[in-house]
């Protein structure tokens, strides 16, 4: 049955002729535009449409599809990039160009591609949904599990072995139902797991301030909200870069294309710390840049969430980046503008609070339906105006995200990066981790850690009575807390993403630089008790040296040196 | 379609309503015909088989009932041809300048579609403006948007004038241009900028569109699409290296506001349209450099911060879509310093991809990075100072706050003709480093420190 477009205001669109369902997929208009029906009342539905609507004139018209915004499933998916209703821009390019024109349909994976697959299941066994039928190679590290949709169990009747197409038949259930490489999943709709647990691994991710102050849980959610040029994506890009995890989605959404094509042109390059293969072999770009059609933005982080869920069904732990979730609001915003509903605060959809739950929710630590283990770690950007954090996109993801990394501007004009305060962030999940810690990184990590904390919170206090007399008139011991803390500062949490070695810090390495410090610490406080003056401590060759052990290839000797040397010269003062 | 219906119901500001058309499609381009024989252009913005609303471009003024709507069938488009550059076109791109009208070699709708993120070069070439806050500390490449944030009275003009004049690629000869686009901006303010084209005969490296104060607001929504169509054209169809400068974003911005509250929209903060961020995201993301082909889009727009505020959504939103910023500071103006850019809230994004060994020197990251440690916290000593006077300073600090000193004076300063080369800014950054202990170094390896350091470097 086709129907015929009414009205159209931008991206929204009304029609009438068809009862369509709500989600429903249909097209618009003679050049068959994608939309999505958002809206159903009487005889007309309200449709947003992901492509450019200019020029489609009431009277064209539009067809039904009866399915919901889906996505597709498969081998494929590793090293590709995608708009933000998954049609790959390389093919968009090969077909149009460029520039993106409309009307353009491509399928997700690629119908060509033959993949080798290897059954891991027998005539005559039952399967149920989520379950393993057999591999797929996808990338040199990934073997893509080929799963029984949620929804399907049985009986095999038949399984095939061999090479295969996306869409070839591979397995044949006794009812008759064909089991192929791909499936198709509704975006909207969280693919279902058997249980979820508490995350009790950290994401290691190569970053001190992250992985030292304030740690992240694989399954975890994470918010990294800053005013503009605070850091949001080039700490976001790290964490796809070095974090040790199976696979990252990379959302951009709403942001430069520049930035996306920094890293179609880095991720090739560079190593997985982990397997030391390409990067972008674990990776899923989406990309629906700002000036991109914003019904697509809108679902853009659907499409990315149901690929990670994906790989997390596989057993794989999953991180999945969406820069920036500020972007995703302000496109529901505009969208709910456009349907004249009623603007909850500062213009938003009173449902916004809903909807970023809803997909935070969609991380987790989960045992799959097939009993497998993976995970999900969702780590949003979050873009307030004006950098004032009390606005409701930072509001209301603070309410559901477990981990705080607060962008600072004033550290960022300082070039003090990462940017991130170390006063006013936060993780909940550093409890929860502190064994982990202790097991697997040293058993003083924790107290070493918790120390330098505490110093810097005291610092936060000596430096507003430094304002009032100067440091001079401060007391010797809390001189040296002052000095302690710019080391902290210097030598351990400033990270520069730019830089070949110290953009990617080991554990063993965070743990030693931290401890160096320390080291210093405790010699210069039992210096200075056994009355050694102050301007001699600091004047320590040593303590300088320290600060460029961090971008030292040969880390464990250029260290060792400085240790040395210090041991040498707190022993030359004398004192003790 | 050359129908013309005398069907208009309703005329509010700038917005045109009318009933019983045969169907309308979104966006198309519409010419109003008035009695006296003259006529307006506009663009569809909502369309229903009952309803079709139309904005004006040169205003609603003098128009009523009685007047022709003729729908155009297609959307706005801008005649383009290489024989633009040297003419001075009206804010909706009629010739001003008394030429010939332009013989277009192609027909583009000025809308653009939006480049393909995966068909985008990442921009990398070293743009030298000579200005060393910018080529030293704040780096511009090729294909970059990098707007000036200034405030009203500063002279953003004057180093947007500077920066068109000066720059240029390194030993490269390849074709450039400059697209100039005027919006809202006096018409004095437009003689200064016409005047310097002229003088040094850069005009006929330029295609200039004007808009100006008494120029209907409306049009300068079409202004800066118009010029970056010219731009998009000569830069991938005639392979040129393409500079635009947009001036003034903040009045484009105000127009928009004002044709969300014509169309009675539902104002988002500070009473601009909810999708602001969206329509800058259109203009500035049309920079950048495409693969495969030979020229780019570079934009250095000029925004006047109103009240001086950087948090107020027309910078803050630009901000957000741009790839830094370049902040004209009133303090620095107010103590005769030229140009007054305040390095400290100014920002490359694409400055690491542009410097370097190769592209300018290998220590150039280093040498940034520890000025900008430096000056930030000179610049904090300074207040501290105020307070507790500079004896209670130590003898380290009193080094810091003597940098900054050096640097405004010695690296910010410079003359308006002053054209740096890249090897200067950085002999000016290592003379005024040298005055500081060297264990301050911090942010320096010591390999540059060996190569470049005026006390190393002479033994
Ligand atoms: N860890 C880091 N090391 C070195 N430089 C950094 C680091 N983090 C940020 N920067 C610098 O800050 C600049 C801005 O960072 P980024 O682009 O991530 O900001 P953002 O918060 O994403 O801004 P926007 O909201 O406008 O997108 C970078 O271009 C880089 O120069
Ligand atoms: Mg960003």
């Amino acid at each position: 049955m086709k129907g015929e477009v009414y009205r159209v205001a931008g991206p929204v669109v009304t029609i009438t002729g068809i009862k369509p369902k709500m989600y429903d997929v249909v097209h618009v208009g003679h050049e068959g535009l994608m939309g999505e029906v958002i809206r159903i009342e009487g005889a007309k539905a309200t449709v947003q449409v992901y492509e450019d609507t200019s020029g489609i004139k009431p009277g064209e018209p539009v067809m039904n599809t009866g399915m919901s915004l889906s996505v597709e499933l498969g081998p494929g998916l590793l090293e590709s990039i995608y708009d933000g209703i998954q049609r790959p821009l390389k093919v968009l390019q090969e077909k149009m160009g460029d520039f993106i024109e409309r009307g353009v349909t491509a399928n997700g994976l690629d119908r060509e591609k033959v993949w080798e697959f290897k059954p891991t299941v027998s005539g005559g066994d039952s399967v149920k949904g989520g379950e393993t039928i057999g591999i797929v190679q996808e990338t040199e590290n990934i073997e893509h599990k080929i799963m029984v949709p949620p929804n399907v169990s049985g009986t095999v009747d038949e399984i095939r072995s061999g090479k295969f197409k996306v869409d070839e038949t591979v397995c044949i259930l006794t009812d008759g139902t064909e089991i192929s490489l791909m499936q198709k999943w509704p975006v909207r709709k969280p693919r279902p797991v058997s249980s979820k647990f508490i995350p009790r691994r950290p994401l290691i991710t190569g970053q001190r301030i992250l992985d030292g102050l304030f740690p992240v849980a694989k399954g975890g959610t994470a918010a990294i909200p800053g005013p503009f040029g605070s850091g949001k994506t080039v700490t976001q890009q790290q964490l796809a870069k070095w974090s040790d995890t199976d696979i990252v989605v990379y959302i951009g959404c709403g942001e430069r294309g520049n930035e996306m094509a920094d890293v179609l042109n880095e991720f090739p390059e560079l190593q997985d710390p982990k397997t030391g293969r390409p990067l972008m072999e674990r990776t899923v770009l989406i990309a629906n840049t700002s000036n991109m059609p914003v019904a697509a933005r809108e679902a853009s982080v659907y499409t990315g969430i149901t690929i990670a869920e994906y790989y997390r069904d596989m057993g794989y732990d999953v991180s999945l980046m969406a820069d920036s979730s500020s972007r995703w609001a302000e496109a529901m915003r505009e969208i709910s503008s456009r349907l004249e509903e009623m603007p909850g605060e500062e213009g938003y959809p009173a449902y916004l609070s809903a909807r970023l739950s809803e997909f935070y929710e969609r991380a987790g630590a989960v045992k799959s339906l097939s009993g497998e283990e993976g995970s999900i770690t969702v780590i949003g950007a979050v873009s307030p105006p004006g950098g004032d954090f009390s606005e409701p996109v930072t509001q209301n993801t603070l309410r559901i995200v477990k981990v705080f990394w607060a962008l600072d501007a004033k550290l960022a004009q300082r070039r003090h990066f990462p940017s991130i305060n170390w006063l006013t962030s936060y993780s909940l999940y550093t409890q929860g981790l502190s064994d982990w810690f202790a097991e697997n990184v040293a058993p003083d990590w924790v107290p070493l850690r918790d120390n330098a904390m505490d110093l810097l919170q005291q610092e936060s206090e000596l430096q507003e009575i430094v304002q009032l007399v100067g440091s001079d008139a401060l007391p010797e011991d809390q001189q040296l807390i002052l000095e302690i803390c710019r080391m902290i500062r210097e030598y351990f949490l400033q990270q520069n993403a730019f830089h070949p070695v110290d953009t990617y810090c080991p554990f063993d390495k965070q743990y030693k630089l931290l401890k160096a410090i320390s080291k210093y610490s405790d010699m210069a406080q039992a210096a200075l008790e056994s009355g050694i003056p102050m301007k001699d401590i600091l004047a320590l060759e040593s303590k300088d040296e320290l600060a460029k052990v961090k971008f030292e290839e040969e880390f464990d000797s250029a260290l060792n040196v400085v240790l040395d040397k210090m041991d040498k010269e707190f022993a030359a003062l004398g004192g003790n | 379609m050359t129908k013309e219906y005398k069907t208009i119901i309703e005329i509010s500001g700038p917005l045109v309503f009318l009933e019983k058309t045969e169907p309308v499609g979104y966006g198309e381009l519409v010419h109003i015909n008035l009695p006296d024989g003259t006529s307006k252009r506009g663009q569809v913005l909502d369309t229903s088989a009952d309803i079709v609303a139309v904005q004006v471009f040169e205003g609603t003024g003098g128009l009523n009932e009685e007047a022709g709507v003729v729908f155009a069938g297609e959307t706005i488009k801008l005649p383009v041809a290489r024989d633009m550059l040297g003419r001075i076109l009206s804010g909706s791109g009629e010739p001003l300048d008394g030429g010939p009208r332009i013989v277009p070699e192609d027909r583009v709708d000025v809308n653009g579609a939006s480049m393909n993120p995966y068909s985008r070069k990442p921009p990398e070439d070293f743009i030298q403006t000579g200005i060393s806050t910018i080529d030293g500390t704040n780096t511009l490449v090729r294909g970059q948007k990098l707007p000036i944030f200034s405030g009203s009275g500063l002279p953003h003009n004057e180093i947007a004038l500077q920066i068109a004049r000066q720059a240029k690629v390194p030993g490269s000869t390849e074709d450039f241009a400059v697209v100039f686009a005027a919006m809202g901006i006096t018409n004095e303010e437009a003689q200064y900028f016409m005047e310097d084209f002229e003088k040094t005969g850069a005009l006929e490296r330029a295609v200039v569109f004007l808009n100006l104060a008494d120029d209907p607001a409306v049009e300068r929504i079409i202004t800066p699409r118009m010029a970056l169509t010219a731009a998009e054209y000569l830069a991938y169809e005639h392979d040129m290296h393409v500079l635009v400068i947009l001036t003034d974003i903040t009045n484009y911005c105000e127009a928009l506001r004002q044709m969300g509250a014509a169309r009675e929209e539902v104002p988002g903060r500070r009473g601009y349209p909810g999708y602001m961020y969206t329509d800058l995201a259109s203009l500035y993301e049309r920079a950048g450099v495409i693969k495969g082909r030979k020229g780019s889009v570079t934009q250095f727009s000029i925004l006047t911060m109103p009240g001086d505020d950087i948090t107020h959504p027309i910078p803050d939103l630009s901000g957000y879509i741009t790839e830094g910023q370049i902040v004209v500071s009133r303090e620095l103006h107010r103590k005769g310093i030229y140009p007054p850019i305040n390095v400290l809230p100014s920002l490359s994004r694409l400055m690491n991809s542009g410097i370097g060994d190769g592209k300018t020197r290998d220590d150039h990251k280093a040498v940034s990075d520890q000025m900008y440690a430096g000056y930030a916290e000179g610049r904090d000593l300074r207040g501290l100072v105020a307070i507790v006077g500079k004896e209670a300073l130590s003898e380290r600090d009193q080094r810091i706050l003597e940098f900054a000193d050096l640097f405004e004076d010695r690296f910010v300063r410079q003359g308006r003709d002053e054209d740096r080369s890249i090897e200067e800014t950085l002999s000016v950054a290592w003379e005024i480093l040298s005055e500081i202990p060297e264990s301050l170094l911090t942010r320096i390896d010591n390999k540059y420190i060996n190569k470049y350091h005026p006390a190393h470097k002479s033994n």
